[in-house]
Parts: C-alpha cells; sequence; structure tokens
C-alpha cells in the first residue's frame, strides 16, 4: 500500500487517536503514516455488534417467555460466554449452565446472585429484573 | 514518580512495547519493524472447531509473549517474566520496578481497558501496554496504539491485569533485565534468526490449519460457508476474519507491510538486493489481503452475496497462500554469505 492510499474514514477509535500503519513512499521505501480509520474495518465491527444486538434481543424474549434465566441476557450483553463467565464468578460450567433456566434461577440465593451482579455490573434486583441503565 | 522514557506509538502493541523496552535497556538501532521481524512475529492458524465470540476461530499471529521473548532470546538479553496469583503481590511488584526506574511491559485484557472506545472492548486478552510512572493514585501508561501517553487508577490497572478467560494475562509483566550493549554483528545473527524461524512457522509447520497452508484451507473453507452455514452467518464469519485481519493488533494486511518493512531494514545489513526483490512481495501479499477484505465487506454488507462471490474470496486466499509460499521459499533459499 503507498502512503498516499493510506485510508482515512474516521472510525470511533480514530475519535481518540489515529492509527499508525507501514506504506511505502513513491520510491518504494517503507515509512509510516497515520489512518483515522477504514471503511471495511468500520463496517466489520458494526457487522459485529449488530450480530450482538440481535442476539441480546433474542435473549431478552427468551427470558420473558420464562424460557431462560437473566443470566443469558447479561452474559449475551456483555460478550461472554459461559467460559468467561465460569472465570469472573469462580462457577462451574455446569453450575452456570443449570442457572440460566428460569426454575432454578429462581432459587438462587442472594449471595450467588451477588457473583453474578458483580461481574456484570448491575446490582441484585436489576439482576433479577432483566433492568439495564445505559452508560 | 515517573521514568524518563519515550512514548513511542506503533502499528502493533506486542512489537511497539518490545522495541520501545529494548530502546530503553540501551538499543538505539531498535523498530518495531526489526523486533517483528526478529521475534518472527508473522503467523497464521485457522483453529476447525472452535468458536471465538460465535465466529471462526482464526490468528494472525503468534501467541502473546513470544515476540517479546524470542527478540530478547535472539539478541542474548535476559529477560524477567512475571505471573502472579495475588493481585497485592503483583501491585506492588509493579511499583517496585517503576520505583528503581524500570518501566514494565503488561499484557492486558481490553474489556476492561477504560480509554479505548466501548465498540473495541471484547474480551480480548493478549494486548500489551507499558507501565512507567505512577502518581498518586494514577499510573502513567504507554499504549503503543495510542497517540500519547494515558493513565488509568490502580483499580482499572488491576482489572485489566488481571481480565479473565481465554489467554487469561493473570498479573503478567516483563522487561529485559537490564541494560545492554549490542554489536551490528549480534544484531545481523538475529535477523537472520528470525527470518528461518518465521520461514519454520510459515511453512513447515506439520498439518494444514497454520502457516501459508492455514491460509489455503481458510480460502477452500471460504467457498463453502454459503452453502453450509446461510448468507446472514456467513458474512458474520467473514467480518470476524477481516477483524481479526485489520483490526486486532493490526494482523493480516498490515503485518506484511509491517515485514516488507523489515526487510528493507535488514538489507542495510546485510546488501543483498534479493531482501528488496521479496520484501515487495509482502507488499503485494499485504494488498492482495486488503483486497480480500474489500471483497469480504461487500458480503457482510449485504451489497454482493453469490456462490461466485464466496469463490471470488475463497480465490484472493489462495492467491495470498502461494504469493507467501514463494516468498518465504524465497527467503529461505537467501544466501548470506558473511
Amino acid at each position: 500500500m503507498e502512503k498516499k492510499d493510506v485510508p482515512q474514514d474516521l472510525s470511533s477509535l480514530g475519535k481518540i487517536t489515529k492509527e499508525l500503519c507501514y506504506a511505502t513512499d513513491e520510491s518504494g521505501k517503507y515509512t509510516t503514516e497515520l489512518s483515522r480509520g477504514w471503511d471495511i474495518k468500520i463496517s466489520a465491527l458494526d457487522t459485529a455488534w449488530q450480530d450482538i444486538k440481535d442476539r441480546v434481543a433474542l435473549a431478552r424474549e427468551l427470558v420473558l417467555n420464562d424460557k431462560a434465566s437473566p443470566i443469558l441476557f447479561f452474559m449475551e450483553k456483555g460478550l461472554m460466554d459461559i467460559g468467561i463467565v465460569s472465570a469472573y464468578t469462580g462457577f462451574w460450567k455446569w453450575q452456570i449452565k443449570r442457572h440460566l433456566k428460569p426454575a432454578v434461577f429462581k432459587k438462587l440465593s442472594d449471595k450467588k446472585l451477588q457473583r453474578y451482579a458483580e461481574i456484570f455490573n448491575v446490582s441484585i434486583e436489576d439482576l433479577k429484573s432483566m433492568n439495564v441503565h445505559e452508560d | 514518580m515517573k521514568i524518563e522514557f519515550d512514548h513511542l506509538q506503533a502499528a502493533h502493541c506486542e512489537t511497539g512495547v518490545t522495541s520501545s523496552l529494548l530502546k530503553y535497556a540501551g538499543i538505539d538501532k531498535m523498530t518495531e519493524p526489526l523486533a517483528f521481524g526478529i521475534g518472527a512475529g508473522l503467523f497464521y492458524v485457522h483453529i476447525p472447531f472452535i468458536k471465538i465470540n460465535n465466529g471462526p476461530a482464526i490468528a494472525f499471529r503468534t501467541l502473546p509473549g513470544w515476540i517479546f521473548s524470542k527478540t530478547c532470546h535472539s539478541l542474548n538479553i535476559p529477560v524477567i517474566r512475571k505471573k502472579f496469583s495475588n493481585k497485592a503481590a503483583a501491585a506492588s511488584f509493579l511499583d517496585s520496578c517503576l520505583e528503581r526506574g524500570q518501566p514494565v511491559g503488561c499484557q492486558v485484557g481490553v474489556y476492561y481497558l477504560s480509554y479505548f472506545p466501548k465498540e473495541y472492548r471484547f474480551h480480548f486478552n493478549a494486548h500489551n501496554i507499558i507501565v512507567y510512572g505512577k502518581e498518586e493514585d494514577r499510573y502513567v501508561i504507554s499504549d503503543p496504539i495510542m497517540e500519547t501517553p494515558t493513565t488509568l487508577t490502580s483499580y482499572e490497572l488491576e482489572r485489566v491485569r488481571f481480565a479473565k478467560g481465554a489467554l487469561a494475562p493473570r498479573g503478567q509483566l516483563y522487561y529485559p533485565k537490564e541494560k545492554v550493549l549490542l554489536t551490528d554483528e549480534q544484531l545481523k545473527r538475529a535477523i537472520r534468526s528470525g527470518i528461518n524461524r518465521n520461514v519454520r512457522n510459515m511453512l513447515h509447520i506439520p498439518g494444514s490449519i497454520a502457516g501459508v497452508k492455514g491460509i489455503r484451507y481458510t480460502g477452500q473453507q471460504i467457498k463453502k460457508w454459503r452453502d453450509k452455514l446461510g448468507l446472514h452467518k456467513a458474512g458474520l464469519y467473514l467480518a470476524q476474519l477481516v477483524r481479526m485481519q485489520e483490526e486486532i493488533g493490526t494482523g493480516g494486511g498490515g503485518f506484511r507491510y509491517i515485514y516488507g518493512a523489515f526487510l528493507q531494514e535488514s538489507y542495510s545489513y546485510y546488501p543483498n538486493d534479493q531482501l528488496l526483490e521479496i520484501s515487495r512481495l509482502f507488499t503485494q501479499a499485504g494488498d492482495t489481503w486488503r483486497t480480500a477484505a474489500i471483497q469480504a465487506a461487500g458480503i457482510y454488507k449485504g451489497r454482493i452475496g453469490s456462490q461466485s462471490d464466496f469463490n471470488v474470496m475463497g480465490d484472493y486466499l489462495l492467491e495470498i497462500s502461494e504469493l507467501e509460499r514463494q516468498a518465504f521459499g524465497a527467503l529461505s533459499k537467501i544466501k548470506w554469505h558473511s
């Protein structure tokens, strides 16, 4: 890529910092250039976030229909999978899979709920009611 | 307290941390491309049957920490590297380094990295930063991706150093043990060994999912994605490929350009015209990665999406695989005569 072709499409990262790119000058020698972002990358990231939104919406449906516990909703919202939830909470994966069932979730002690509430950055009340405070 | 330390922006976090720390240790000639080449940073692997963020598990890089370790090893520089199970111990070790005037490289997760834009904060644990000062409760941070130095509170730093999930950093920190004097002869030897190691990683890794064969494997898989996954999911997979390639640590295209720059810099130590020619091959490979990304974007944006569009996409990767096979093949045959 030549220096003059380094894309300058403003991305959300570009608002905070420009990215350093290696590119060639007219004589073919490598040098560096700052980039504000690249449309192709921006749309790849947008695509990923649209998918996350879809998954969160689906999870919300499942919880409202009593097919899953709110843990699923907050897990999707936090871009987590069971492995990550397990690593942060200290629960085993099979325990989390049980906690994803609404009937099991309803009987969880506050102590256990607190461990979930902490990694999702919500209160126990909000965890139970699927309440979200947008930051 | 703040150490006299020059923040340098880089294209990739770990090579940036490596070159900055080595510069600080007295190797003025160290640059990001040299660190990348000597550390044999170019890699590719596509692990089947495993999903990351609900998409394909593709990596354009070696394991976190490798570039720093390999570069220092090749240059005969002793390294201190520590992991911690105890958060307080991790913080007090870091503080004691800073008090001694030693800037420290830290592996961190980006999910809780407060100065990153929210859109970029996935559970990705292989980011690298340098901590080089502490003022009251704020640590002074040189993040090679950022244009200027930044800060984190001690709570924020602890959180990212102890991020959980795949490749959890576990408080890992590292730095060169002492100041060093490096001869040109040592640097030349390190360049050669870095190139040889990278040739081995890209051409001779057994199996068909890593190195240039891995790129070919992905190319062949892509052609099947449309039928196997449906158009929507196949588009998500391609978006993930592009993000791994261009976004997370500059990956694919960007890495080829850094490698091209490395070969040009090597030319000033080994004036062999072949190095310049092979550098052009890597530029071409980088350009083709970017062309492939544009094709992928057409698909995930929904502008195109026929089977033949997927075939074109897959063929780009086959073409890249062949290009890089040639480039590394030529590197493996270079006569170093010195």
